[in-house]
């Protein structure tokens, strides 16, 4: 009993160690970001550029393929769900609210999550147990302005693109079944889109796209630079990471709807 | 400047020491490895630190170049105080100390050109055909001209470590610090690089600290040697004096020995039954009042 309120408690401790390592990352990271360059330590461009090649543009094959899966997917359960109460024409407005405020940017942190938010682990984690880190150190360069930031950056700038996409996407692609089903122009569903959403809905899904992203380039960055232990190691931290990451997705998820919809 | 500690040294003690380590004294958690090193090095000198697995080498490289900090003690580099410089401090004394670590830690992402002229974009406002004129000059010095374009991956173990070197040298250090630059590498390519720290000291006047657990190559670069074993310091002195050591745990270790398992039979019950040090104690009393 004495061990597992000890054990507990470690676990406590050791998770509010990562969460303020995380914060400190965040901060230091925005610090370069703005006053890096009047220090002539600028976060460079090119490796943040790398990154959003990396994060956004190669992966958008595949957030168009989710996206318009999640489309089609609402859109049969919408038409199904309303049309048992004879309101399938009530479909778009569901859609529309799901997709912009919920589906696109959770689907989008999640795929972020499992692709760029394991590789960027997997990096830190090899160059930590490789001494690239210490090596950084040893030349003067800070691994957080020359590591993190660029990432975080990058994910910062292209999660909420991808999520753009994906709304984009998946509206398109529920729009084809919606249309036959009921027996409109596309232009008349994308009227009724355009009509059921509001400018608050859009910053609720990209503000929270922000948030995503910054949560999945901490914690890889956490996991990474506590690696240890070899090869092994790297593949620990980096399910961890992937594990961790989605799990605080969808935490923040929920707080995120809370906090914005009871004001 | 302050006198320089003579712990454990018979050896004369450079007077304007450009490393000088006080009292150091380190921490894993709770387990002590550091015990109270003292230690000097002169300008231009080649310091060795050897020792077994586990005797505290590396982490005593570790706090001379400033990736760790010390629990206690003091340690100057360039007259420096390390454990209590600034961050800007600090980066202006980074520009002159250069480190090759045990695997050479390149960059897996960047050519060995790259690589080397990483220190140049960072500390200079050179245009880019000096810095690559510039690496391309280390690249002759450690003997790996031609290299420029290949990535780490397809170094072999003695040019990754050469690399490493020329990394480590491209920003003209007063100071060249190695960690094991031997291990893992055949005879030859092993001597081969000795003879570059050697060439790189006669050149360029660098001030150069090895950590090794190689002999061989202890004994041919090394002016002094200094000995450590359980984290506390056996012996400085130069390569004849060591050799010449009656130091029992010294001559193990020349003679490639293992030293004799310490015969405790109380500590090794405790070891076999996983039981406290103060336990123990407690079980004897109680068993003495009954």
């Amino acid at each position: 009993m004495l061990r597992t309120a000890e054990g507990i408690g470690r676990g406590v401790v050791r998770g509010a160690e990562e969460v303020g390592f995380a914060c400190a990352l965040l901060l230091e990271s925005l610090l370069w970001a703005v006053f890096g360059p009047a220090r002539r330590q600028p976060v460079r461009l090119s490796a943040v550029s790398t990154q959003m090649m990396q994060i956004g543009v190669q992966a958008l094959p595949i957030a168009t393929v989710l996206a318009a899966t999640i489309g089609l997917m609402l859109a049969i359960q919408s038409l199904y769900s309303l049309g048992l109460f004879g309101a399938e024409s009530f479909a778009t407005v569901g859609i529309a609210l799901s997709v912009v405020r919920e589906f696109a940017p959770l689907i989008i942190a999640i795929l972020v999550a499992g692709r760029s938010g394991s590789a960027l682990a997997a990096r830190f984690s090899t160059m930590m147990i490789n001494q690239e880190v210490d090596a950084l150190r040893v030349i003067g360069i800070s691994p957080v302005r020359f590591l993190v930031a660029p990432a975080l950056l990058a994910m910062m700038v292209m999660v909420p693109c991808l999520t753009m996409w994906a709304i984009i996407v998946a509206l398109s692609a529920a729009g084809l079944l919606v249309t036959a089903a009921l027996g409109i122009s596309m232009g008349a569903y994308l009227a009724d889109v355009i009509a059921a959403l509001s400018v608050n809905d859009l910053a609720h899904g990209l503000g929270k796209s922000v948030l995503f992203a910054a949560l999945v380039a901490l914690v890889s960055a956490v996991n990474g630079a506590l690696a240890d232990g070899g090869a092994e190691g790297v593949g620990r931290r980096t399910t961890r990471a992937v594990v961790h990451s989605i799990a605080a997705i969808i935490v923040v998820d929920m707080i995120f709807a809370f906090v914005v919809t009871s004001g | 400047m302050a006198a320089v500690a003579q712990n454990a040294s018979p050896h004369p003690v450079p007077q304007d020491p450009v490393i000088r380590v006080e009292a150091l004294q380190a921490h894993y958690g709770a387990r002590q490895v550091l015990y109270d090193i003292d230690l000097a090095v002169a300008p231009g000198e080649i310091m060795v630190i050897m020792g077994g697995s586990g005797s505290g080498k590396s982490t005593l490289l570790r706090h001379l170049v400033g990736l760790s900090r010390p629990t206690a003690g003091q340690i100057d580099l360039l007259g420096l105080d390390i454990t209590r410089a600034r961050a800007t401090e600090m980066q202006r004394l980074r520009r002159k100390i250069g480190v090759a670590f045990q695997g050479g830690a390149l960059f897996s992402s960047m050519n060995v050109l790259d690589n080397i002229m990483l220190p140049l974009r960072e500390h200079t406002r050179l245009d880019r055909k000096t810095m690559e004129i510039m690496a391309r000059l280390k690249l002759e010095v450690v003997s790996l001209a031609g290299a420029e374009a290949l990535m780490p991956s397809e170094l072999s173990g003695g040019m990754l470590k050469r690399a490493a070197v020329a990394r480590a040298i491209v920003m003209d250090p007063a100071l060249l610090f190695f960690d094991e630059p031997s291990a893992g590498l055949d005879p030859v390519v092993s001597s081969a690089l000795d003879d570059l720290i050697l060439k790189l000291r006669e050149a360029m006047n660098m001030t150069i600290v090895v950590v090794t657990h190689e002999l061989e190559s202890a004994f041919k670069i090394a002016d002094r040697i200094t000995v450590l074993d359980q984290g506390r310091i056996l012996l400085v002195d130069d390569v004849a004096g060591v050799r010449r050591s009656d130091n029992a745990r010294i001559q193990n270790l020349l003679n490639r020995r293992a030293d004799d398992a310490e015969v405790d039979a109380e500590s090794y019950l405790r070891r076999l039954t996983g039981t406290p040090e103060n336990a123990m104690a407690t079980t004897d009393e109680d068993a003495g009042a009954s």
